[in-house]
C-alpha cells in the first residue's frame, strides 16, 4: 500500500526552478532516504511534504488522503530535525506534550504516549531535564520522541545525525534502525551522507538538481548507477573513471582506454547492443579491482603503484595505467610498494559503462 | 618562587606537594628545571601602565560633569557665590533637592518637578507597554510568516525612520486635532508609540529571525498556531532583547523634550519640559543648586534603568541588533 504519493511536484523560488514535476511513490513501512549533495532539493522535497513550503505546482497524498493544502498538524506526520529543535525553555517532558495539549488532548493519554515514547527511546530519567541539560545524543533521542508521541503514520527526518559525532552517529544510526524495525512506519529520511543512505535505506532517492536521478535499492545503486552523477557520488573511495572507446561487436567487443590499452568486455552485462566506435566513460570501483605482482591467466593490463594509503584492513593503491590514474582496494597484507611494477584485472560483472555524451548508463 | 604565579593580580599557588605527597618538588629531572606551567605575567608592564593611564583619565574626563553636578546640588547658595566649583561643600545641604522637586516655579505654578514627574510617568508607561507589545509581534510576523507585501511594508517602516521627525510634527499636528486628541497626554502617548514603531520593529524583526527557524518549524508541525508560537515558544525566549526595546523606549521617551513641548499644554507638560523651565526662568537670582538638583532628579529614572539592567542590554544588542 503507498503510503507517501508525490505527483508531479514543483516548486519556483521566483524564477528559480528548486523542484521539478518530481514523482515519487513510498509504500507503508518503509524506509526511504533522500541522497544528494547540498542544494540538490532534497531538503526542500521534506518540506513540502511536511507542509512547511507551499508548493507551486502537483499533489501530495499522505495515507491516501490529499494533503497539498494541508496544515503540517493535519498531515499525520511528525518530524526530526538536524538542530534537534527542542524548546529550550521546557523540559523534556513539556517538549514531548507540547504538540498534544495544543492539540487538546486529555492528560492521562498525554501521560499514557509519553511513558511509551521514553521506554522505546529509554529517555526516562531525562523527562524533568532541561534540552540544554542534555548530550547532543540525548536531544536527539528526544527530538525522535517529539514526532513518536504524535503516534503518525510518517516519520521526516532532516539530516538528524549530522550534528553529531562519528561515533556517537554510528550508534544513534543502529537505532534508528531497531526503531524502524520495531514501529515498522513510513520514514523519510534526508541525508548527504551516503553511509547513513547505503545502511538505512529500503530504496534510495538520489537527486541533483531538483530531480531524482535514481529510486532503487541502495546495492542496485551500488552496483548498476544509472548515469555519471550517481556513480560518481555513490561510494567512498569513488568509483574509477577512464574514458575510452568501443571497438568490435559481438564476442570480440572490447574497450580501448587511452593509451591504447584495451579491455574485452566478455562479462559485462549491457543495458542495449554497444555501438562499434562509442565514446564511453568505463567505470569500476576500486575493490571490483585486483592487483598482483604476477601476469594472471585472465585478461590483465600492466600498471606501476603510484602511491598506497593505509585505511586499516584495506589499503588503497593508486595505479599508473598509462595516462590514467586509478584506485585499487587491496588486503594492507599486501604490502605494495610505489614504484612496484603490477598487473591489474578488471572484475567485469560489476562494472559500468557510460555513453561519454549523454553521461547515461550503457 | 617559580611555581607562584600572578594572573590578573590575583596570587596563584600551585604545589605538587599539595595534591601529591609522594612527588618530590622539583625531582631534578630536565623538565622541571626549565620553564613550566602557565606563563608569568608582570603586572607593572609598560603596556598596563599606558592602558590604565588612559582608561583612567578617559573615566575622569566623563564623570568631572556629574561630580561637579553632585556636589553643586548640596551646597548653599553663599557658598557656590565663592566662585570654586571643584571644592566640596563646607556644609551639606538637601534644601535645594527639596526646592527642586517641590516648589521651584516654572513662570505659572510653584511647585516643582513633582507635577513633570507624574505627568512623564503617565506618559511613559503606556508608550512603552505599547509600542513595545506591537512591535514585537511585527517583528515576529516579518520574521517568521513570510506574507505577500511583508518586505515591502517592512522597507516602508525602515525608510520612516530616517526621516527627521521634524518634518512630520505639523501635519501631526493636525491631525491629532482632527480627532480631538492635540494637547491630552493620550495624543502625546499615540504618538510615542508610532515613532517608536521602525527602529523596535528591526530590533525585534532581527532578534527573532536570529532564532533557528528550525524551531518554528517544529512548532508547526506540533500544531501551534501564530499566537501560540508567539507566547509559547518566542516571548520565552526574547527575555534580552525585551530589555533592550525597554530601555531605548524608556530613556527616549524619558528625554524627549520636542514632542512633549508641541503636543501637550502646560499642564501636562512632561518632566524634561518643566525642567527647562526651572533652570530657563530668569527671575531673580540663577540658583545652581537647584538647578543641578532638579537636573539630576530627571536623569535619574534612566540612570536606574541602566543601572537594574546593564547587562542584559549588551546581552540583547549583541543577539539582536548585530544579526540579520
Amino acid at each position: 500500500m503507498t503510503s507517501v504519493s508525490v505527483r508531479d511536484l514543483s516548486l519556483k523560488f521566483g524564477s528559480l526552478e528548486v523542484l521539478r514535476t518530481l514523482n515519487l511513490d513510498i509504500d507503508q513501512g518503509e524506509f526511504l532516504v533522500l541522497l544528494g549533495p547540498s542544494g540538490c532539493g532534497k531538503s526542500t522535497l521534506l518540506n513540502c511534504i511536511a507542509g512547511l513550503l507551499d508548493i507551486s505546482d502537483g499533489q501530495i497524498f499522505i495515507s491516501g488522503k490529499n494533503v497539498t493544502w494541508e496544515e503540517p498538524k493535519d498531515r499525520g506526520i511528525g518530524m526530526v530535525f538536524q538542530s534537534y529543535a527542542l524548546y529550550p525553555q521546557m523540559t523534556v517532558e513539556k517538549n514531548l506534550s507540547f504538540g498534544l495539549q495544543i492539540a487538546g488532548m486529555p492528560k492521562d493519554e498525554i501521560s499514557r504516549r509519553i511513558e511509551r515514547a521514553a521506554e522505546i527511546l529509554q529517555i526516562q530519567p531525562l523527562l524533568k531535564r532541561k534540552p540544554a541539560q542534555l548530550s547532543g545524543g540525548q536531544r536527539q533521542r528526544v527530538a525522535i520522541g517529539r514526532a513518536l508521541v504524535r503516534d503518525v503514520d510518517v516519520f521526516l527526518f532532516d539530516e538528524p545525525l549530522s550534528n553529531l559525532d562519528a561515533k556517537l552517529r554510528a550508534e544513534l544510526r543502529v537505532e534508528l534502525k531497531r526503531l524502524h524495525q520495531n514501529l515498522k512506519n513510513t520514514m523519510i529520511y534526508v541525508t548527504h551522507d551516503q553511509i547513513e543512505a547505503l545502511t538505512l535505506a529500503d530504496r534510495i532517492a538520489v537527486m541533483k538538481g531538483g530531480i531524482i536521478q535514481q529510486l532503487d535499492a541502495p546495492l542496485t545503486i551500488y552496483n548498476r548507477p544509472v548515469n555519471l552523477f550517481v556513480a560518481g557520488f555513490i561510494g567512498s573511495p569513488s568509483m574509477n573513471f577512464l574514458p575510452g572507446r568501443i571497438e568490435g561487436r559481438g564476442d570480440q567487443v572490447r574497450v580501448v582506454l587511452g593509451s591504447g590499452l584495451s579491455v574485452p568486455l566478455d562479462g559485462y552485462e549491457a543495458g542495449e547492443p554497444l555501438r562499434d566506435s562509442l565514446e564511453v566513460v568505463f567505470g569500476v570501483r576500486p575493490e571490483h579491482l585486483t592487483v598482483s605482482r604476477e601476469p594472471t591467466s585472465g585478461p590483465s593490463l600492466p600498471a606501476e603503484v603510484e602511491l598506497v594509503e593505509p585505511m586499516g584492513a584495506d589499503s588503497l593503491v593508486w595505479l599508473r595505467l598509462g595516462t590514467n590514474s586509478m584506485s585499487v582496494r587491496t588486503e594492507s597484507t599486501a604490502g605494495f610498494l610505489p614504484e612496484d611494477a603490477v598487473h591489474v584485472t578488471f572484475d567485469l560483472a560489476h562494472a559500468s559503462l557510460f555513453d561519454a555524451s549523454t553521461e547515461e548508463r550503457i | 618562587m617559580s611555581d607562584t604565579v600572578t594572573m590578573k593580580g590575583k596570587p596563584l599557588t600551585y604545589s605538587a606537594a599539595e595534591t601529591d605527597p609522594a612527588v618530590p618538588r622539583h625531582a631534578g629531572s630536565a623538565v622541571a628545571v626549565g620553564p613550566s606551567g602557565s606563563k608569568p605575567q608582570k603586572k607593572l608592564s609598560r603596556r598596563n601602565i599606558v592602558l590604565y593611564g588612559v582608561l583612567i583619565l578617559a573615566a575622569l574626563y566623563y564623570l568631572l560633569p556629574l561630580y561637579v553636578m553632585v556636589i553643586t546640588s548640596v551646597k548653599g547658595m553663599p557658598e557656590i557665590r565663592l566662585g570654586n566649583i571643584f571644592s566640596p561643600p563646607v556644609e551639606v545641604t538637601f534644601a535645594p533637592w527639596v526646592k527642586a522637586w517641590s516648589e521651584a516655579c516654572t513662570g505659572l505654578n510653584c511647585d516643582g518637578l513633582s507635577r513633570g514627574f507624574l505627568n512623564s510617568v503617565q506618559i511613559l508607561v503606556p508608550s512603552v507597554i505599547l509600542s513595545i507589545i506591537i512591535a514585537s509581534v511585527n517583528g515576529y510576523a516579518l520574521a517568521n510568516w513570510k506574507f505577500k507585501g511583508g518586505e515591502v511594508f517592512f522597507t516602508i517602516l525602515i525608510v520612516g525612520a530616517f526621516i527627521p521627525y521634524q518634518v512630520m510634527i505639523y501635519p501631526i499636528v493636525i491631525l491629532l486635532r482632527e480627532v480631538g486628541l492635540y494637547g491630552s497626554l493620550t495624543g502625546l502617548i499615540i504618538v510615542h508609540t508610532i515613532f517608536g514603531m521602525p527602529i523596535l520593529t528591526l530590533l525585534f524583526r532581527n532578534y527573532f529571525a536570529s532564532m533557528p527557524e528550525e524551531l518554528f518549524k517544529a512548532a508547526r508541525v506540533d500544531g501551534a498556531g501564530f499566537w501560540q508560537i508567539y507566547f509559547r515558544i518566542m516571548l520565552p525566549m526574547s527575555l534580552p532583547i525585551f530589555v533592550v526595546a525597554i530601555i531605548l523606549q524608556v530613556t527616549g521617551i524619558w528625554n524627549d523634550f520636542l514632542f512633549g513641548v508641541i503636543f501637550t499644554k502646560p499642564d501636562l507638560y512632561p518632566m524634561t519640559v518643566q525642567l527647562n523651565n526651572i533652570v530657563n526662568s530668569t527671575q531673580g537670582v540663577i540658583e545652581y543648586n537647584v538647578n543641578m538638583a532638579a537636573t539630576i532628579l530627571t536623569g535619574l529614572v534612566p540612570l536606574c534603568v541602566y543601572f537594574v539592567s546593564g547587562k542584559l542590554f549588551v546581552r540583547g544588542i549583541a543577539a539582536g541588533a548585530v544579526k540579520g
